[in-house]
């Protein structure tokens, strides 16, 4: 579930990499207040772990098909948070350059989707108080599960919210939603499985490994809720700051893309089931509730006179077509031109 | 993707990255800029536009032909990875029927033309990430990330992830093959299975992060992984962002194939 270039905008895009690079700086620090140079080797080769291990892939029971780790949860455990989070960051950095799994502008949203919240949510507020003292079996595969489902769960979430607010699609929010939550829950539950597996096993074979990281790592139990929440809200006030920006300078904005997923310029009142539920808590948590949701007077008139797509009329859009294809040909034309050139003069 | 592809087209890729033509010669802060650059002009485009998003292509063929990458193995690699980006976009003909008319007498649903949008800004930001990366060594883009300001702490967790990844990928791909050579079909690639091979997978890990650590602090490792590399930006590396910056601008604000079609259209009559 890689977010992808071409389905963000700029704004959606921007502010969810100055929160990553925010995240990145905050468990850097985080980490050399307490780091034992131990880690720095370990980290990378887990790092290396985590891709290797995503590449062999299992028959998931019952269905046939099959599925990978995503590894955040495990490296959670293993390593603690702020470790975990950077490891995962940096494996989401790879696979964005050599697997091009997303692009360079999507990958704050990803290392967000899917570093932020199994490191910084689901496991400090989930796994953390379930496990118990991480002694018995049962209960870690109960927190595995809990914060594996609640951590995905928050991802696939975090990808419907990202691509609504870019605009690009014409997917409604609630189907959108319909189709991603059901595939994550699956995803999640197999994820929760692996991740308690793979920390029984390790228990069982090299105990001490488990103990030294939470015992060489305060920072298991030293974050904080407060600090949690303070990430949060600093991230609002970026993302609320770019996104009303752009919003008031570009007529396709936040109002534009609710504008037209919806087709009106707010959100349809009085809906049931999900959309309804998720709206009343939006309402209750909105840092600045009904703001952007309604188009102002002249932004509503900027909306009117952008020229659209529609409207053109046939004779800009023949020229269009042609100057088009000949753009296409003439770059094509110069890169063929360069190949041949430079294989005659090589010897 | 079978694990084996996957490994050989990363090896691939960094085989590319090691080449010595002018683009490999620019320094990778310069082409982590301009990629960066082109994938927020490109994708600052509205939903309905395709033609104005066409000179883009220019960039990637250019950088593809200078830096000498096989234009095919980059193309079939954004193929493999489009499948997102294609499922999110399908859905725009279903939900966005208003017809346009993109020629006279031919008009589709608007869905179409935000649907060709999305793969057509797809195919540029993936492909101008890919040649990034073929064009630039890993260890290079670290160091230029480094410069750039990210935390001394991540660039070096990224150059072990890096030296470590083919390792650890030799060593899963001797395990699946030792697990394929046990099974029978689907025998044997279970969760349980699954779950012994990672655990065993990591503890090996683990011993060898011993090993590493014990190795580097016999060489003097004090928790920084310093570089003796010197590098300046030097005015060909500030030429080549400023004219990608200004080629993307104009492409951007100025409708350049409506512009030379008008242009041919007025030629021929």
């Amino acid at each position: 579930m890689h977010m992808a270039d071409a389905l963000l905008s700029p704004a959606v895009g921007g502010a969810f990499w100055a929160g990553t690079i925010g995240t990145i700086g905050y468990a850097s620090k985080k980490l050399k207040e307490h780091l034992d140079d131990r880690k720095i080797p370990m980290m990378g080769v887990l790092g290396a772990f985590i891709f290797a291990s995503q590449m062999i892939n299992f028959t998931i029971p019952g269905t046939g098909s099959s599925g990978h780790l995503g590894g955040g949860m495990i490296l959670a455990v293993l390593l603690g948070p702020h470790a975990a989070f950077l490891v995962m960051a940096s494996v989401l950095t790879v696979q964005a350059l050599f697997f091009a799994d997303g692009g360079l502008l999507a990958l704050g949203c990803n290392i967000w989707n899917l570093g932020i919240y199994p490191c910084y949510v689901a496991y400090p507020l989930i796994y953390k108080p379930l496990e118990g003292d991480g002694r018995s079996p049962q209960r870690i595969l109960l927190a595995s599960m809990a914060s594996g489902i609640v951590g995905l769960q928050m991802g696939a979430f975090s990808v419907v919210l990202q691509t609504l607010l870019s605009g690009k699609t014409a997917l409604p929010f609630g189907t959108f939603l319909l189709m991603m939550q059901p595939i994550h829950l699956a995803i999640g539950i197999v994820e929760g499985f692996v991740t308690a597996g793979v920390i029984n096993y390790v228990r069982a074979a090299r105990p001490e490994i488990l103990d030294s990281s939470a015992s060489s790592a305060p920072l298991a139990v030293g974050i904080s809720l407060r600090n949690v929440l303070i990430g949060f809200v600093a991230l609002a006030i970026v993302t609320g700051g770019a996104l009303s920006w752009f919003a008031s300078t570009h007529p396709d904005g936040l109002e534009w893309s609710i504008g037209k997923v919806t087709g009106k310029g707010e959100l349809p009142e009085q809906e049931h089931g999900i959309p309804a539920a998720l709206k009343s808590v939006q309402e209750k948590t909105a840092f600045l509730p009904d703001y952007g949701f309604k188009p102002s007077a002249n932004e509503r008139k900027a909306k009117e006179e952008a020229p659209s797509w529609p409207n053109v009329d046939a004779g800009t859009s023949v020229s269009g077509l042609i100057g088009g294809v000949l753009v296409l040909a003439m770059a094509l034309g110069i890169g063929w031109t360069i190949r041949a050139l430079r294989r005659r003069s090589a010897p | 993707m079978s694990f084996e592809t996957a490994y050989s087209g990363i090896g691939r890729l960094d085989r590319l990255s090691y080449g010595d033509t002018v683009v490999h010669r620019l320094d990778p802060r310069a082409k982590v800029a301009a990629t960066i650059l082109f994938a927020v002009a490109v994708v600052s485009f509205p939903r309905y536009e395709v033609l104005s998003l066409l000179p883009f292509f220019l960039f990637p063929i250019l950088i593809g032909a200078l830096g000498d990458i096989p234009a095919g193995f980059i193309a079939k690699k954004v193929v493999a990875v489009s499948p997102f980006a294609v499922f999110v976009g399908i859905f725009n003909p279903l939900f966005d029927p208003s017809t346009v008319a993109i020629a006279p007498g031919v008009s589709v649903s608007a869905g179409w033309v935000s649907f060709a949008s999305i793969l057509v800004k797809f195919a540029l930001t993936v492909s101008a990430a890919l040649l990034l990366i073929a064009t630039t060594s890993f260890p290079g883009i670290c160091r230029g990330l480094r410069r750039l300001g990210l935390p001394a702490l991540f660039v070096s967790q990224l150059l072990f992830l890096y030296r470590y990844l083919f390792v650890l990928m030799e060593e899963a791909m001797r395990v699946i093959r030792a697990r394929d050579m046990r099974s029978f079909g689907k025998r044997g690639t279970g969760v349980r299975v699954f779950v012994r091979i990672v655990g065993t997978l990591f503890l090996r890990t683990v011993e060898r992060a011993e090993r590493i650590y014990g190795a580097m602090l016999a060489r003097g490792f004090r928790g920084d992984v310093p570089s003796m590399r010197r590098e300046t930006l030097r005015p060909s590396d500030a030429a080549f962002v400023l004219a990608a910056g200004c080629f993307f601008a104009l492409c951007r604000f100025v409708p350049v194939p409506q512009m030379i079609g008008r242009l041919v259209r007025g030629l021929a009559g």
